[in-house]
């Protein structure tokens, strides 16, 4: 393996270690919600600084590598390096957003109702574990099925917005709980619109088709053509 | 990415051959500049001998070299110092180098031209030519004096005479002349100058032919435009080498056109000539006493000497000419 | 004599026309002695387009260059198979006059190759050559040539000096003046700027977009980078055959066959 070819490997590698602290986060951050726990809202917001310095690292190696003038799947590799490093930097601001949250949540009683965050965070989760298997198998099948499910998620916001805000009106005691929660799922939509990006960068790497902005998609029809 | 800065802790490694001169003699140097001495010796030996030459004949023939030797001759007795002229000799011994040089130039340039443009340097014909002109340059003068007599005198003069006279006219042709001579010599002289003609052409790097075929030109106008023109140095030092053999040999003129005696200076081809060399060759051989010629004898030498070397010295101002001649318009 | 359909793959440079194939090569095979150096190539260069050919030493990209203008013919040994149309007549046609396509189709080599004459006579060889004497006609030729190759300002005040005092990339434009002084339809350079160092490269390259507008250039190249500065088509040869044929932006951005994106990736060759 050459020098370069060890290089192009390293920011394949990073960017790898960030999607799975990234994913982590957001799991951490949900758990910390659910289970009530703050030690665990504490280290995702510490953790946050690894992601930094993860996204970071990876500029300057894109730079380095560009300095060597590469080619075709290696150009396209670090354009998507970077951004989709961005991406999940983003992530990992959402998951510190949501332990700080959960950290105000703790501070009053559980609301007795039955929330489905959990649901939503296994989506936006299993949507960068998607994008996570295309760009390592560079089977883009799955990224491009992961690209309609960010409705889905937007739909289960929805959901949560009017369930919260039925709360809300149902009783003022619960406002600031709810408001905290709705702020949460906000957040966990967020993340579904980076795991879409993510993907979308991910079928552009293998394929070399700007898949961005130009679906027309429906729930009903998962896997759309792109017009060339 | 790590930068690399030197450890200031750890010095240089150790410098193991050291940089001052051992004392003494070392052996390889001082073969050096002995060889380089050996072969400044040399130089100034072969110089030396040189100058002795000239120095002897300048010396042993001063006392008849002057002015009225060299411009009188043609009515005088050629053995008596007071009388003897070689004006005859010089025209003579002039005009076969010039006709020569006009046979023999064109014929070694067009040779060598097609030895060097339309052969390889190692196909067979190429191989065969050159092994001719080899063995050509490497025939005694005497040869080529009997080939002369035999082939241009006889067959060919004999031949002129029956096409242009009749049986029983007296031979224009057919005898010892200006133009058997100069023809004998050129091509005495043609492998010299062949040599030095293939030599400069094939030293023409083939991407200049390249350029001027990509540009639409045929084989002609390449040679004509790009190969001649500089290849023309080496062409001309051929001529200069052909002259300086030529001005001095004897023998290819002893029976094609040299005259012991002639009472005036040759005015056509078809004349005999007397020549410096023979005239030469005659005084030491044909005089009374020797010691009574010896004056004008090393005169002479001296004479074709300085005809030869101003030959040369025309032939190479022409030479240094060229550097000029790419401006000018093809 | 019909041509066949062009191989001319879409093009995705900005410019309006369509690009039309004024060369088509087809089936193209050259051997030398017993060496085969290109097999059965066929492609099309589009008109007042830039076509690089890149590839490892040896895949034969100088070889089919030197087909265009009919230069292999120079080589005792060797034989070419195939057909090439220059518009609509097959160049090795026996009623085609070679010095004529040599006249529409120049050449500029890798090692620069003046003639030892002075910059005038160097540029003025070609139109001498085909019969232009009147003084007028050559002065304004030489001149605009030069001015084409972006060498006029250095050499106005010395036209009569000779051209072997000239810098190499000094010298490669005069070449280029050269070539285009007798109005050439296609220019073809092997490697034009290897020889050079980095500031003479970039005027050459410079050049060759100038010159795309007015010439049809075809430019053997083994720096992919130059290939993506300054061509429009790309192809890539490898060991005689034609591997893949596209626009540039394509062979380099995204190659549809994985020699190809091993070679441009460097991954080997």
């Amino acid at each position: 393996m050459t020098h370069f070819e060890s290089n192009i490997d390293g920011l394949r590698q990073r960017l790898l270690a960030m999607a799975s602290y990234a994913a982590q986060s957001i799991r951490n951050a949900v758990r910390a919600v659910v289970e009530r726990d703050d030690e665990l809202g504490r280290k995702v917001e510490e953790d946050d600084s690894i992601l930094d310095d993860l996204e970071k690292s990876i500029d300057e190696l894109a730079i380095q590598l560009l300095l060597r003038a590469p080619l075709a799947r290696d150009l396209r590799l670090i354009m998507v390096a970077t951004k989709v490093s961005h991406d999940l930097e983003r992530v990992g601001d959402e998951a510190t957003a949501i332990a700080r949250r959960a950290q105000d949540l703790n501070r009053e009683p559980q609301l007795k109702a039955p929330i489905d965050l959990p649901r939503m965070a296994s989506m936006v989760t299993e949507m960068l574990a998607e994008s996570l298997d295309a760009f390592i198998t560079g089977d883009c099948t799955r990224a491009r099925a992961t690209i309609p499910r960010d409705k889905q998620v937007d739909a289960l916001h929805k959901q949560l917005q009017s369930e919260l805000t039925a709360l809300i009106v149902q009783s003022p005691d619960n406002t600031t709980r709810c408001l905290n929660l709705m702020a949460i799922s906000k957040r966990l939509e967020r993340v579904g619109d980076h795991a879409k990006n993510i993907a979308e960068e991910v079928v552009y790497l293998h394929e070399a088709t700007d898949i961005r902005h130009t679906q027309r998609v429906s729930i009903d029809n998962p896997s759309p053509v792109a017009p060339p | 990415m790590e930068s690399h800065h030197l450890n200031p802790h750890r010095p240089a490694r150790a410098n193991p051959l050291p940089l001052r001169r051992a004392r003494g003699l070392h052996p390889a140097r001082a073969l050096s500049t002995l060889f380089s001495g050996l072969t400044a010796l040399a130089t100034y030996l072969i110089l030396a001998i040189l100058l002795l030459i000239l120095g002897h004949l300048i010396w042993a023939g001063r006392s008849v070299f002057d002015w009225r030797f060299l411009t009188t001759g043609t009515d005088a007795d050629m053995f008596d110092i007071q009388t003897a002229g070689i004006l005859p000799m010089v025209v003579g011994t002039t005009a076969r180098v010039m006709v020569m040089t006009l046979f023999v130039m064109p014929a070694g340039i067009i040779t060598a031209l097609y030895l060097g443009e339309f052969t390889h340097a190692h196909s067979r014909l190429a191989r065969l030519i050159r092994g001719a002109v080899n063995n050509l340059a490497g025939v005694p003068s005497i040869v080529f004096g009997l080939f002369g007599l035999g082939f241009f005198v006889a067959f060919v003069g004999g031949s002129l005479d029956e096409v242009f006279g009749g049986p029983g006219v007296e031979p224009k042709w057919g005898k010892p002349c200006l133009l058997w001579a100069s023809l004998t010599l050129a091509v005495m002289t043609l492998p010299v100058v062949i040599v030095a003609t293939e030599e400069s052409i094939r030293a023409i790097p083939s991407s200049l032919r390249e350029a001027s075929f990509a540009l639409g030109a045929t084989r002609l106008q390449t040679i004509r435009r790009v190969i001649l023109p500089q290849a023309m140095p080496g062409i001309l030092t051929g001529g200069i080498l052909a002259i300086g053999r030529a001005a001095g040999e004897v023998a290819p003129i002893l029976f094609t056109g040299a005259a012991y005696y002639m009472a005036r200076l040759p005015h056509s081809p078809t004349d005999q000539f007397m020549d410096l060399g023979y005239h030469a060759f005659i005084l030491a051989t044909q005089s009374q006493s020797i010691e009574s010629i010896q004056p004008i004898l090393f005169a002479t030498v001296l004479t074709l000497l300085l005809l030869t070397l101003a030959l040369s010295i025309v032939a190479m101002f022409i030479r240094a000419q060229i550097p000029r001649a790419h401006d000018a318009p093809m | 004599m019909e041509t066949s359909s062009p191989i001319l793959p879409q093009a995705t440079t900005s410019r309006p026309d369509g690009p039309t194939a004024l060369i088509q090569a087809r089936n193209v095979s050259v051997r030398f002695g017993t060496t085969q150096a290109l097999r059965k190539v066929s492609l099309d260069l589009a008109e007042r387009h830039v076509t690089a050919f890149i590839g490892p030493s040896g895949c034969g990209k100088s070889t089919l260059l030197r087909c265009f203008n009919r230069m292999n013919e120079l080589i005792d040994i060797s034989f070419t198979e195939g057909t090439i149309h220059l518009a609509d007549t097959e160049i090795h046609h026996p009623d085609v006059d070679v010095i004529e396509l040599r006249k529409r189709v120049g050449m500029v080599f890798q090692k620069s190759n003046p003639f030892p004459k002075s910059i005038y006579e160097n540029v003025a060889y070609g139109l001498r050559l085909h019969g232009t004497r009147d003084r007028k006609i050559l002065n304004e030729i030489v001149e605009s040539s030069l001015r084409s190759a972006a060498l006029w300002d250095e050499v106005k005040d010395r036209l009569h000096e000779s051209a072997l005092g000239l810098s190499g990339g000094q010298q490669q434009r005069l070449c280029i003046a050269r070539a285009i002084a007798i109005r050439p339809q296609v220019i073809l350079m092997d490697e034009p700027a290897s020889a050079l160092d980095p500031t003479a490269t970039m005027r050459i390259e410079e050049l060759v977009l100038d010159l795309r507008k007015d010439y049809t250039i075809v430019i053997v190249t083994h720096n992919m980078h130059q290939a993506t500065r300054i061509s429009d088509y790309t192809a890539f040869f490898y060991q005689g055959e034609l591997i893949e044929f596209d626009a540039t932006s394509r062979i380099f951005a995204n190659p549809a066959k994985k020699q190809t994106e091993d070679y441009v990736t460097g991954r080997f060759g």
